[in-house]
Parts: structure tokens; C-alpha cells; sequence
């Protein structure tokens, strides 16, 4: 059975606009899904509802068996699905960030010596051992988020959503967060859904789906989301840069392969 | 007006010794009237320090180097801060976030209230009215609105043009793609540009993107602890993989094309924008099968 089941999901914030129109899909355990879609296209509902910080209007969530819709399950179901949002400052909660780290275990009620632990081995994932005993709010903001995913990853959740957690990192920052993300799911086999707007993340995922007004518009690997470059646009979406060039040097007669990767374009020009 | 640093400085909580970071360390730079000006570096480079220092928000200690805006002399004992502040626009990260009045007419008008509080009311309507339509919007459908009922672009538009009213000759721009989509950052980088060259005269940009600064930017400084490391033309400064690695960036996708090409024994001189790649590429190859471009190939799409 599917780790998460979303069937004919709908939501609407106000009972007039419709934010998520009957989205269905699955996600098996240890997938590695991004959901991609411009802004409004209801990326940020789905991830809501995930963990029932929302709960949908129409259709049913079940995450590892447990419904979404049920409230006493609303504590198994957060303990499982973790959720970093974009903006780091609004998920800081303690003065120091080991005390932030671990907020979420201890409202767990984590023995003392496991939560140490677990803070050891979350601010390691994201680099940030050596700022254990300083304050957040003198972290710049690529350094906050990290600590915001420290916190979600001391959970030990089995499915990590990333709302868009990259958007504000530097493009080293935000490396070393993606190579966590890809080293948790791939080592720790930790189920990742991430939603984002960097075309460039998404190359390495099992499955994208891009969403549009509400809806599924597409589903498929990055290779056949990407070779839609038209349709892509019409929604306000973007090829990654490398297949952009790729695909205006065909244009101009040029024939070189279509490819998603710096690497692959290079390959690709090289045999030109 | 050209903006003349040197041997800028800063120290935040310096007076507690154990808490005192050095943000800035002796930074002398010259950006000067008319250019699109970038500042990359990793986080905490000092980037946002250095450009809260240009419009005085952050102000210059005693022997703590001099830094002088046009005919402002932010060193100085005395300064006149609101003309310096209307003259020099300052765009935040998510300047969606300062909003705040009942109607979008109130808050684009706001600065020039503070600024400005001997304008007419005509010319401030006149003001507003054209700094609303500056950043595409539609003045009359929206000045009545509350801002806080517009769309996540219309807000961060809005916020724009009240910055713009009151008609600065340099406009600073913090992270200010944070968060658009890529639609929405394709027209924020043409917004920028319709709006470089009127009376905006130069336009410092602050940003992770390495793609956004090599297509747009006619030079850059790169930040790193504090200092700045380099200050050159995207060219210049992405020329080598390894030192732009040192630096805690990325190449953008034009330098590790061209330098990757480079190994291989391909050479393609271009000025590292996406349209100047793909042009030069597209001249090398043809040249090498000895074909003739078709008449419409090297001129450039427009679509980037």
C-alpha cells in the first residue's frame, strides 16, 4: 500500500475560489516526488493538507494507513510527515538552536539522552553542528532554515515535504540542503515530497507533478515533464537552463540532443 | 550619481566585545551612474550590510571609512538623510511584507509624505499615478483597494512603486526575486529593465542568482566575510571554475558550458549571457561544418 493516498482531493479557501480541484495521487515509500506549478497553483494547499494542518473540503488523505480527516490521528500523522515551509523566521521557536532542534522531540516526550542525540545527528545533516549553542536570530536567513529543517529532521519523520525550503538559500546553501534531502531519502530512505520553484532541483526525482489552478496538469519523469517545454510555458513554468539552451540552438539549426543536466549539454555539444 | 566607498567598515555590537561581528572589512568600491550593478556572496558575506549603508540606514562610525552618494557624504558629521533616502530607492527582500495602508494610493503615496511633504496634492497624485503604471498596473482599477486584497505580484509590484514615487536616481534591490516563480521572476527582470534609464539611473541588484547577474548585470562585486573579494565584469569574474568555487558561489550556466567546452578543445568567446552563448555557439558550429546560418539564426531570439 502507498505510504500517502490523496483521492479527489478539493479545497477552497473561502467556499469560492477552489485552491485544489479532485487531486488524486499516490506516493509509495522512499519516492522522491516534486511538485512544481506557479504561484497559486496550489502547491502550498496540498502541502497543508498533508499533515492535516488543513483539512480538505472533498476526498480523503490517508497517510500510512491513518485518515487525515480523523483528528486522533492528527499526532501520528505530524510525527510521520514533517513540513519546512519557505520562511525560516516563522518556524524558529527557542533562543538558542539547540533548544529549537529540539522543540519537536520533546513535545514528543523523547527520552533526554535520545534527543541529544537526535540534535547531534540533525545539525549535522545540515551543517550546522558548530552553531549548536548560538542564538537563531543572529543566523543569516540561509543559516535559519537549515535549523528549520534540523528541527523537522529531529523528528525522525518518514516523509519530509519542503514547501519551497530552498527559495531563500544561497546557491551553496542551498546544495547543502539538497544533498541532504537526496542523501535522507536514498541512505535513510526517507519519502521526500518536494515542492519548489527551481526547475534545476527536480531534475533528480522519481516523479514531477505539476500542478496547475487546482489541478494535476501533468505527471510523469523529468525527462518527459521537460520535453514539454511549450505546454510548460503556457503555465508560467520554466525548463531548466541548460535544456533551454539546448533547445534554442535547435531552433536555430543546430542539432543538438535535447538533455536536462549542464553535463549532459556539455556531452551533447562536445559530439556535435 | 556615483557611489564612492572606500575603506567602509562595519562592526555589529561592537561595544559587546563577545558578541561583535565584523560585517564589513575595508571595503573601497566605485559604482558609477548607469549601471546594472551586482553583489553576490554567500550568506552572511556582508552583501545586505554594504547596500543598507547606501541610503543611510545603517550609519558610517567614526574612523570607520567614508562613503559618498552623488553629493551626499554619508561619512560626514552632518547628512541630510531624507533627500539622500529619496533619492536612493531601497527594495528589500519580500518588500511584499511592508505594506500596510488601507489603500494602495496611500501606501505608494507614503514616501512622498515622508520625504516630500511640500509636494501638491496634484503633483503627488500625478507621482503616484505614474509610479503605479511604472510597475504595470492599473492605476485606476486599483487604487481604491486595499493592498492586502491583491495578488502576491500585484503586492510586491505595489511595494515597488512606493519606492519609485519618489523618483530615485538609484534603486537597491535586496533578493528582490525571492520566491517568484519563474514566470513571475521573468517579469520582475523586465520590469527592472523598462524601469533602468529613466530617471532610475543605476540599479544595484543583490543576488544568488549567478544566471540572473550574468545576463543582466554590466559589473558585479563579490562579497566574501566581509570583504570584497572581486569587482569585475560577469566575464571577468566567472572566468575560472575554481575560484568562483572558492567563493562559495556557483558558475552560472554559461561559464561551465564555455569553460567545460574550453577542456574539450572547444573555445567560445562570448559575454557569458544565455543569448550570447547560444549565439556564439551557434556561429563556432556552423563555421565548423562550414554551413551558412540560416538568415534569421544569429540575430537573437527574444524569448530569454
Amino acid at each position: 500500500m502507498a505510504l500517502i493516498n490523496v483521492e479527489n482531493v478539493s479545497f477552497s479557501y473561502d467556499k469560492k475560489i477552489k485552491a485544489l480541484k479532485s487531486v488524486s495521487l499516490s506516493v509509495e515509500r522512499g519516492e522522491y516526488i516534486a511538485v512544481i506549478g506557479h504561484n497559486g497553483s496550489g502547491k502550498s494547499t496540498l502541502a497543508k493538507l498533508l499533515n492535516g494542518l488543513m483539512i480538505a473540503d472533498d476526498g480523503e488523505i490517508i497517510v500510512d494507513g491513518l485518515s487525515v480527516r480523523e483528528k486522533k490521528n492528527l499526532f501520528e500523522i505530524r510525527k510521520r510527515v514533517g513540513v519546512v515551509f519557505q520562511n525560516p523566521d516563522n518556524q524558529i521557536v527557542a533562543s538558542i538552536v539547540e533548544d529549537d532542534v529540539a522543540f519537536g522531540p520533546e513535545n514528543l516526550g523523547i527520552p533526554r539522552k535520545e534527543i541529544g542525540e537526535r540534535i547531534d545527528f540533525a545539525l549535522n545533516a545540515v551543517g550546522m553542528t558548530e552553531f549548536r549553542k548560538s542564538s537563531p536570530m543572529r543566523l543569516s536567513g540561509g543559516q535559519k532554515q537549515r535549523i528549520a529543517i534540523a528541527g523537522v529532521l529531529a523528528l525522525m519523520p518518514k516523509v519530509l515535504v519542503l514547501d519551497e525550503s530552498t527559495a531563500m538559500l544561497d546557491p551553496k546553501g542551498r546544495q547543502e540542503v539538497l544533498s541532504v534531502v537526496k542523501k535522507l531519502n536514498k541512505e535513510k530512505g526517507v519519502t521526500v515530497i518536494a515542492i519548489t520553484h527551481y526547475m534545476e532541483e527536480i531534475v533528480d526525482a522519481d516523479k514531477v507533478i505539476v500542478l496547475d489552478g487546482g489541478e494535476i496538469k501533468m505527471a510523469g519523469t523529468p525527462e518527459e515533464i521537460f520535453a514539454r517545454r511549450k505546454e510548460l510555458k503556457d503555465i508560467g513554468l520554466e525548463v531548466p537552463l541548460s535544456s533551454f539552451i539546448a533547445q534554442k540552438l535547435i531552433d536555430l539549426g543546430v542539432p543538438v540532443e535535447n538533455v536536462l543536466t549542464e553535463d549532459g549539454l556539455v556531452e551533447a555539444l562536445c559530439k556535435l | 550619481m556615483q557611489i564612492i566607498a572606500q575603506n567602509l567598515t562595519y562592526i555589529y555590537s561592537e561595544k559587546t566585545k563577545s558578541l561583535a561581528v565584523k560585517a564589513l572589512d575595508n571595503i573601497s568600491v566605485t559604482i558609477n551612474e548607469g549601471e546594472f550593478f551586482g553583489i553576490i556572496g554567500k550568506t552572511g558575506s556582508g552583501k545586505s550590510t554594504f547596500v543598507q549603508h547606501l541610503n543611510g540606514l545603517i550609519k558610517i562610525a567614526k574612523n570607520k571609512g567614508s562613503l559618498t552618494v552623488g553629493e551626499y557624504n554619508l561619512s560626514a558629521k552632518k547628512c541630510d538623510y531624507k533627500a539622500l533616502r529619496s533619492k536612493v530607492g531601497m527594495v528589500f527582500q519580500y518588500p511584499e511584507h511592508q505594506l500596510f495602508a488601507e489603500t494602495v494610493f496611500d501606501d505608494v503615496a507614503f514616501g512622498i509624505k515622508s520625504f516630500m511633504p511640500s509636494l501638491s496634492k496634484e503633483e503627488t497624485e500625478k507621482r503616484v499615478k505614474n509610479a503605479i503604471e511604472l510597475v504595470g498596473l492599473d492605476y485606476e482599477k486599483l487604487k481604491d483597494k486595499s493592498p492586502f486584497d491583491l495578488s502576491g505580484g500585484q503586492k510586491r509590484r505595489v511595494a515597488i512603486a512606493g519606492v519609485i514615487v519618489t523618483q530615485p536616481e538609484i534603486l537597491v534591490l535586496d533578493e528582490p526575486a525571492a520566491g517568484l516563480d519563474p514566470k513571475g521572476k521573468r517579469e520582475f527582470i523586465a520590469l527592472l529593465k523598462s524601469l533602468h534609464g529613466n530617471f532610475i539611473k543605476t540599479i544595484i541588484i543583490v543576488s544568488h542568482d549567478m544566471n540572473l547577474v550574468a545576463d543582466n548585470c554590466t559589473r558585479t562585486a563579490v562579497f566574501g566575510d566581509g570583504k570584497l573579494l572581486e569587482v569585475g565584469t560577469p566575464k571577468e569574474i566567472f572566468s575560472s571554475k575554481e575560484k568562483v568555487k572558492s567563493l562559495g558561489l556557483e558558475l552560472p550556466v554559461t561559464a561551465f558550458l564555455t569553460q567545460e567546452l574550453d577542456k574539450k578543445g572547444i573555445k567560445i568567446d562570448s559575454d557569458l549571457t544565455t543569448q550570447g552563448f547560444i549565439d556564439a555557439f551557434a556561429k563556432y558550429y556552423f563555421a565548423k561544418k562550414g554551413l551558412t546560418p540560416r538568415n534569421d539564426a544569429l540575430k537573437g531570439g527574444n524569448d530569454l
